[in-house]
């Protein structure tokens, strides 16, 4: 697959490819000096574009095609994967994955959206947007995770909830809305992350929990900025306005008090480095579970239950 | 000079052209029944004659769910904070005085106490003319109330929503609605207290996608549309046209998320008995 490069990465990148030319004759210590000091630069250029990326940008970041998807975190994160499939209803919706495996010697329950790489895989992923079928799957693995004591991690990364008719036939809204019901009251620990696109109650169906996180270049919202665009400008080209008008990045999330903490991505982002970016998500995913594991269920579920019941603004 | 001459006398309209006063008709949308204000009060804003289920605000549907007089409003002027001082092409806390001051309303939702056939309840009605019915932090505080109310007095919830879904203009905390009231109304279930969804038409997006869809019982009107993703959404998604009735109260009775479809007259004793055999 030809490699993703967006516009604002390009002058990283640019440096980047000179580095590595340069290198074919590092023996020169002259050379070796040099580039010393366009490593610099590029750290230098990269921090400065990075701290002032726009919404936009993020959004972008987080579609990065070359971004790690739930399917490698597990590759990286855990031993001893398996993969659970079904509804046990209708059929296996592929955009959702959900399986148990092991994070250091524990346990856990993984379920996450999975996209794909190329068109096949991107078909047989639904392009990462579910059908009732792949939120009655989570569901399902998720009363297993329960009766077993085992906690759960979502994994957050779609565009959205699949809108077809089939979908409609086979009830997306109940499915969603049971799932949140279900999730408040799952009696053992949920930690949520945002590991790409969080589009509205597609992503929420499998979000609610103890502890919710984005990844760094992430974003979570109500609604896409395309469609925010199409319908309150009349066009799809306010895109870069409405994802600014949305607040929908990890600190603006963090802001409004939805997010308990930014899980930050490797220098260039997530997609810049797999396996660094699945050890930092993995080192945070044991701290939180670690905490959450002292907590009995019964205050548990009364903390989950108030964290979400705090979220909003309202005047009188 | 004209080529061909008409034989015959010129084509009429068979129907005549009724003229309208202002405020005392209304003409039915489906069948073209001209209905005069005081039979459409007695028919509970339904046509007489085709049995369309009009539109209606919260005001009106309490007074045809409830004891007359016994509805006590809670919490009737919260407003939005407008917390991400979201502008588009006009800005929202402009958007929202307008609203106030064209609706009466102070949001999209009343809630409060009040009586069924004696019976004590506490309700919470959308109002679609408010922002498209749209959910945000508003909203989904007062329903939050309502479900901790019926927690607290041990009273059977009654929703009766209709929506396009959640508030665009408060971004992700809208969505955190749909999490919020889901959560309560587990909590409610826990206590093992009834609560009646009621869908009119319309109750799309992230409306039906959490208290909606949750009732122990889920009842609609007929002829509501009622869904996640909207009919355009999904005709865009599929490049294929729309089978007739998708999406209707009827279509999803008979795919399983509805209990019953009821119309507005029979509402007050169906949900007066269902609350016989649950509280």
């Amino acid at each position: 697959m030809a490699k993703t490069i967006l516009d604002f990465e390009k002058p990283i990148i640019t440096l980047e490819e000179k580095i590595e030319e340069m290198r074919r004759y590092s023996e020169n210590p002259d050379i070796a000096q040099e580039i010393k000091k366009i490593e610099k630069r590029v750290n230098q250029l990269r921090q400065s574009i990075f701290a002032d990326l726009t919404r936009w940008q993020r959004v972008q970041l987080a579609r990065h095609p070359e971004r790690p998807y739930t399917l490698d975190y597990i590759n990286l994160m855990v031993t001893d994967f398996v993969e659970f499939h079904g509804d046990r209803a209708f059929r296996d919706d592929k955009a959702i994955i959900g399986g148990f495996g092991k994070l250091d010697s524990a346990s856990v329950l993984l379920i996450g959206h999975q996209k794909g790489r190329d068109t096949k895989s991107n078909l047989h992923h639904n392009f990462g947007m579910p059908n009732p079928d792949g939120y009655r799957k989570a569901l399902r693995l998720m009363k297993l995770a329960e009766k077993f004591n085992i906690p759960v991690v979502t994994l957050l990364d779609t565009p959205g909830a699949y809108p077809g008719l089939e979908a409609e036939e086979r009830g997306q809204a109940e499915a969603i809305a049971r799932n949140l019901l279900e999730m408040s009251r799952l009696r053992v620990p949920i930690v949520v992350v945002v590991i790409g696109e969080g589009a509205s109650g597609g992503a929420l169906g499998i979000g609610v929990g103890d502890r919710i996180l984005m990844l760094e270049n992430t974003w979570y919202s109500v609604i896409s900025p395309e469609s925010c665009s199409s319908i309150l400008w009349r066009s799809w080209e306010y895109k870069e306005q409405a994802a600014e008008a949305l607040q929908l990045t990890a600190p603006d999330l963090k802001k409004q008090g939805i997010i308990d903490d930014i899980v930050p991505e490797p220098p260039g982002g997530a997609h810049r480095n797999h396996e660094q970016m699945a050890k930092i998500l993995k080192d945070v995913l044991l701290g939180e579970l670690k905490d959450l594991a002292k907590i009995k269920p019964e205050k548990l579920l009364e903390r989950r239950i108030e964290k979400f019941a705090k979220m909003g603004a309202w005047v009188g | 000079m004209a080529w061909f001459k008409r034989s015959k006398e010129n084509i009429e309209s068979e129907t005549q052209r009724r003229e309208l006063p202002d405020g005392q008709w209304r003409k039915c949308d489906q069948c073209g029944e001209i209905i005069h204000k005081t039979e459409l009060g007695q028919h509970v804003y339904t046509c007489p004659k085709c049995g369309t289920h009009f539109r209606i605000g919260s005001k009106e549907y309490i007074n045809c769910l409830l004891d007359e007089g016994s509805f006590k409003e809670q919490d009737s002027k919260m407003r939005s904070a407008d917390p991400l001082k979201f502008t588009d092409t006009k800005k929202y806390r402009e958007r929202i005085p307008e609203a106030i001051k064209k609706t009466g309303l102070y949001d999209a939702l009343r809630w409060g106490t009040g009586k069924i056939e004696k019976k004590n309840v506490v309700v919470a009605v959308m109002d679609f003319s408010f922002v498209g019915g749209s959910m945000g932090s508003v909203v989904g505080e007062k329903i939050s109330r309502a479900i901790d109310r019926a927690w607290k007095t041990k009273s059977p919830l009654i929703i009766v929503s209709s929506s396009g879904g959640a508030r665009m203009m408060e971004g992700a905390l809208s969505l955190m609605q749909m999490a919020k009231t889901s959560a309560k109304l587990a909590r409610l279930a826990e206590a093992r207290i009834p609560y009646i969804s009621i869908m009119t038409d319309p109750t799309t997006g992230g409306v039906t996608a959490s208290y909606a869809m949750l009732g122990d019982v889920n009842i609609a009107e007929p002829g509501a549309l009622i869904g996640f993703a909207g009919p355009r959404v999904i005709k865009q998604t599929i490049g294929k046209d729309l089978p007739q009735g998708f999406q209707r109260a009827e279509f999803l009775l008979e795919h399983g998320f509805l209990d019953m479809v009821v119309h507005r007259k029979e509402m007050k004793a169906t949900v007066s008995r269902i609350l016989s055999h649950l509280s």
